[in-house]
């Protein structure tokens, strides 16, 4: 095999963050799954928002607050043409993730009753499952849970079985961050559709690696977080299609939700605004912006390439490890290498490699379930960006070598 | 610091490196014995989010006697050497101890409440038998 770096290894030099060390050895950094690092420009952005346009948005006629207004309205539009969402008022700032599932999985109270069902996999973050077991529960629907098969990826005859007309919305992910199996989105979507179901996916794990088209896919709903795409923290992306947007209730009532206040009964603004109560994340939205216009700059297929390539290279590396056991081996993966090493508790193997400046994240990854499917108590994740070098996965294979023979 | 203490400081002070420090830490772990079954169940059962550690503890003559274990190998060394500086004291005693010997070989970071492996609260939980039993005295 030939391992390339297919991105310039200069890359590097625009993550301040990673030019340091940690116990004394040059920082390798392999927790892009949980959050990934920020480029120069990003952290510019925000740092130039604050020093010469910062105003609130949507307030006032003053110059500051038009041109803070302008280039938060810049951002939504900037998110609309990263996911080709055919208009901008679907794209709605949220923290993250989390927040998106919370926010639809709260909507859908009032859709669904008893007799209802939900259809959920079983290869979830925490963050898209527990809101649908409370939806659950606030409603009396039915979850019904798509099954995984041994290598990680979802069991997708058993999943067209649980499709009938019950079923009102079907939550699974795009990229599994405990796994790195792609799901298939286009065809279980088109699948829930037939029988009138709406369609969220969990893109957390997709958007910092691939080049996602919520209109080529027809999902209802994609949510993702800012910070795991090179962009801030506490900010986030929910798209929806507007027809489900216009449908769906507010979540939180507050300033520039509204359109008329009275004492005895408010309506509500717009498209997106109706989902966007109180001062929004100004900064953050500037500096997400920023980091989606940076990926595009690096190029997002170029990404996607030298990060498929990492990980077949680093795949293929670990796999020669004395007692290693891979977790996740289906076709289709990205960016993620999760693995243990037989009879050592992955904590174990996580300490040992920080000691050697490698950072990786350890345990259930948020995703128990997938855990318990496959008896263990966690497992050691790497997981991979556009900085990653072939040198930093060397770095780790030598450094997972070398935890084996301590611990084995 | 108490001689014991002193004791795990000259051992540590032998290592010049992690991987020396981290290989002694395993081995101790490997010596621990275990928990006998009995004692191994869900009430003396501490949940660090990552790695489990298991305490139990007898005080019989007013000496404080614990058997502790875990199911990563490091948290288990490090539990070794907690348990060798608070092993046949009085309750009182051991309400009161500070642990200092960890700052000196360079381990305290394993003891942080943030360390999700157990052992921030493992100590809680010696020190809450140890007020307990002197208490009872
Ligand atoms: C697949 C997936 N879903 C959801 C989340 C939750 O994201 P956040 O904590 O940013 O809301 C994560 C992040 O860990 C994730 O990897």
């Amino acid at each position: 095999m030939d391992p390339r770096n297919l991105l310039p290894t200069s890359l590097l030099d625009e993550f301040p963050i990673l030019k340091q060390t940690i116990n004394g050895r040059p920082l390798v950094y392999l927790d892009n799954a949980a959050t990934v690092q920020k480029p120069e420009c990003v952290l510019n952005a925000v740092d130039h928002y604050y020093r010469t346009d910062n105003a609130n948005v949507h307030r006032g006629v003053h110059t500051l607050s038009q041109r803070a207004t302008d280039s938060f309205e810049a951002a939504r539009e900037q998110l609309r043409m990263h996911l080709n969402a055919a208009h901008t008022h679907e794209i709605l700032w949220t923290r993250g993730t989390t927040e998106g599932v919370n926010l639809v999985a709260h909507g859908f109270r009032t859709f669904l009753q008893p007799g209802d069902a939900l259809v959920v996999s079983t290869l979830e973050h925490h963050s898209n499952l527990v809101p649908w077991q409370m939806l659950a529960q606030a409603t009396g629907a039915e979850l019904r849970f798509i099954p995984l098969l041994d290598d990680g990826s979802l069991d997708q005859d058993a999943y067209l079985e649980l499709l009938d007309r019950r079923v009102k919305l079907v939550a699974f992910n795009h990229i599994s961050n405990a796994l790195g199996t792609v799901n298939p989105v286009q065809s279980m979507t088109a699948a829930a559709h037939q029988v009138g179901a709406a369609v969220f996916v969990d893109g957390a794990q997709a958007v910092p690696h691939s080049t996602v088209d919520v209109q080529a896919l027809d999902v209802d709903f994609y949510a993702f977080s800012g910070h795991k795409m090179y962009g801030p923290t506490g900010m986030g992306v929910l798209y929806g299609k507007t027809e489900w947007l216009e449908r769906l209730p507010p979540y939180m009532g507050g300033g520039e939700m509204i359109d008329q206040v009275r004492l005895e009964g408010s309506t509500y603004a717009g498209l997106p605004f109706k989902f966007e109560a109180g001062t929004p994340h100004i900064a953050g939205a500037i500096g997400l912006a920023e980091a989606s216009r940076w990926m595009h700059r690096v190029g997002l297929e170029r990404i996607a390439r030298h990060e498929d390539e990492l990980l077949r290279y680093a795949t293929a590396k670990l796999q020669t490890v004395d007692g290693i056991r891979l977790y996740g081996t289906a076709a289709h993966k990205a960016a993620v290498i999760s693995f243990n090493l037989d009879g050592a508790h992955p904590y174990d193997v996580g300490m040992l490699l920080d000691q050697m400046g490698i950072a990786v994240r350890t345990g259930q990854h948020c995703t128990q379930p997938i855990m318990d499917r496959y008896g263990i108590p966690g497992t050691v994740r790497a997981s991979l960006a556009a900085y990653t070098t072939v040198e930093h996965l060397d770095t780790l294979v030598d450094g997972v070598q070398k935890a084996a023979r301590m611990l084995l | 610091m108490s001689p014991i203490e002193q004791d795990i400081v000259d051992e540590f002070d032998l290592f010049d490196d992690w991987l020396a420090k981290y290989d002694h830490l395993i081995a101790l772990g490997k010596e621990l014995p275990p928990l006998e079954a009995a004692h191994k169940n869900d009430d003396n059962l501490i949940r660090g989010c990552q790695s489990k550690v298991w305490l139990y503890a007898e005080c019989p003559n007013g000496l404080l006697h614990f058997t502790a274990d875990s199911d990563a190998i490091i948290t288990r060394g490090m539990v070794a050497l907690l348990l060798r500086v608070v092993q046949n004291r009085p309750a009182e005693e051991v309400a009161r101890e500070p642990f200092a010997f960890l700052n000196a070989i360079g381990l305290t970071s394993h003891l942080s409440p943030t360390r999700a492996n157990g052992l921030a609260s493992m100590v809680k939980q010696i020190k809450f038998y140890a007020l307990a039993y002197a208490a009872n005295e």
